[in-house]
């Protein structure tokens, strides 16, 4: 897990790159299958921990709403 | 892959001349419309084709032959043009936002036209589904093909990003999971042909318009900032509708192979999004402010393509649905 990298994106999901492993609030364990994996940050993703960009449709999290 | 049907006198007569291995310049009528031309939109099609597949009995070299080259030059200005005035509003929009990234993305959500992802979840039939696949064939068997172009015309930071998108489209070392190969196995598995090309001659005008603008971008370096642009805008509009898709497919009762390669893009367009917006689009207009404007063109004409793709199946289907209830009734 030293080389994995972790980037914030604005108002979208958490980047993460060479992540053995990810453990989400249950404590199960999901192995990433891409060499990227976006993390969802808005909390509404149907397939948690992973993004599936619902944060687009959520009041507040799109980066467009605010203009 | 074998040569096409011609759909006019102009894909004809370019036709006529691949067969026979000997061009000659072909001046050609002026004409202000092309995208939905499609005479125009397949000879673009097959003389693109010959930097990528090439076809059964065409001598390869003609890739580079300066009579071919100069007509797709003309054809190519005229739908550069065509574009750039189709997409003008669209960019306008995005002025007073600061970001390029956030300027693409922002075009993105605004973007609102029809919405073909969520008829093809909740509406459509067996049959639309199966023509849906078909029209988007021409693009996906080739999918990343154009972007991998692209890669030695840009440095940096921001090749690593597309590099990076680039292997994760590519299978990330696994072929079974290379794109066009996942989308080959939709299609069989929907009972359809797998073969490239195999849907050419059926196809509208829009759909190999929305596969040549891509190469119209990627193959020419001059266009390196619209191509670019329209990656991101690309993979920025393909995770929410993908997910739609899925559920459509699902729901006409086709196989699950047909629905895996849009399920495996609801996960990986979001990665895809983020990083194309951002790290290769953002950085790339940092270093090179003076092509922000191309790099929008191109974000704005593949969204302005994909609007007119979903009015032309959608009007299709409508057309169809009425004539449907008047015999019926």
């Amino acid at each position: 897990m030293s080389d994995a990298r972790v980037r914030v994106c604005p108002e979208g999901p958490i980047l993460l790159r060479g992540a053995r492993s990810v453990v989400d609030e249950q404590g199960v364990e999901h192995v990433p299958a891409r060499p990227v994996v976006a993390i969802c940050g808005c909390g509404k993703s149907a397939r948690k921990p992973w993004c599936d960009s619902t944060h687009k449709s959520v009041p507040g999290t799109s980066p467009v709403t605010s203009s | 892959m074998r040569l096409p049907r011609p759909r006019g006198p102009l894909s004809a007569h370019v036709l006529r001349m691949l067969e026979a291995g000997s061009p000659t310049d072909t001046g050609i009528e002026c004409r202000a419309e092309v995208i939905r031309d499609a005479d125009v939109q397949l000879t673009l099609w097959v003389l693109y084709e010959l930097a990528y597949r090439g076809f059964d009995h065409v001598p390869d070299s003609l890739e580079w032959d300066p009579d071919l080259l100069r007509l797709r030059g003309r054809l190519e200005v005229l739908f550069e043009d065509e574009l750039r005035r189709s997409v003008r509003g669209l960019v306008d929009s995005v002025r007073d936002v600061a970001d390029a990234a956030e300027q693409v993305l922002a075009m993105v959500a605004r973007t609102d036209g029809v919405s073909l992802s969520t008829f093809l979840r909740r509406e459509a039939t067996r049959d639309q589904v199966l023509e849906y696949l078909r029209e988007r064939s021409v693009q996906q068997l080739k999918e990343s093909d154009p972007q991998s172009f692209l890669l030695p015309r840009i440095a940096g930071a921001a090749k690593v990003a597309l590099a990076e998108i680039q292997y994760d489209e590519y299978g990330a070392g696994d072929p079974a999971l290379l794109h066009q190969e996942l989308y080959a196995r939709a299609l069989a598995a929907a009972g359809l042909d797998p073969t490239y090309g195999a849907y050419v001659d059926e196809v509208s005008a829009v759909s190999l318009a929305s596969a040549n603008v891509m190469s119209l971008f990627c193959l020419n370096r001059r266009l390196r900032g619209a191509a670019l642009g329209h990656f991101a805008a690309f993979e920025a509009s393909s995770s929410v509708p993908s997910r739609r898709v899925v559920a459509g497919i699902e729901r006409v009762g086709l196989a699950a192979e047909v629905s895996a390669y849009f399920d495996e893009h609801v996960e990986a367009d979001a990665v895809h999004e983020q990083i194309a917006a951002r790290d290769v689009c953002g950085t790339w207009v940092a270093e090179h402010p003076d092509l922000r404007d191309d790099v929008l063109m191109g974000a704005a004409a593949a969204l302005h393509l994909d609007a007119l793709s979903a009015e032309d199946l959608m009007s299709r289907w409508q057309t169809t649905e009425v004539e449907g209830m008047g015999e019926a009734s």
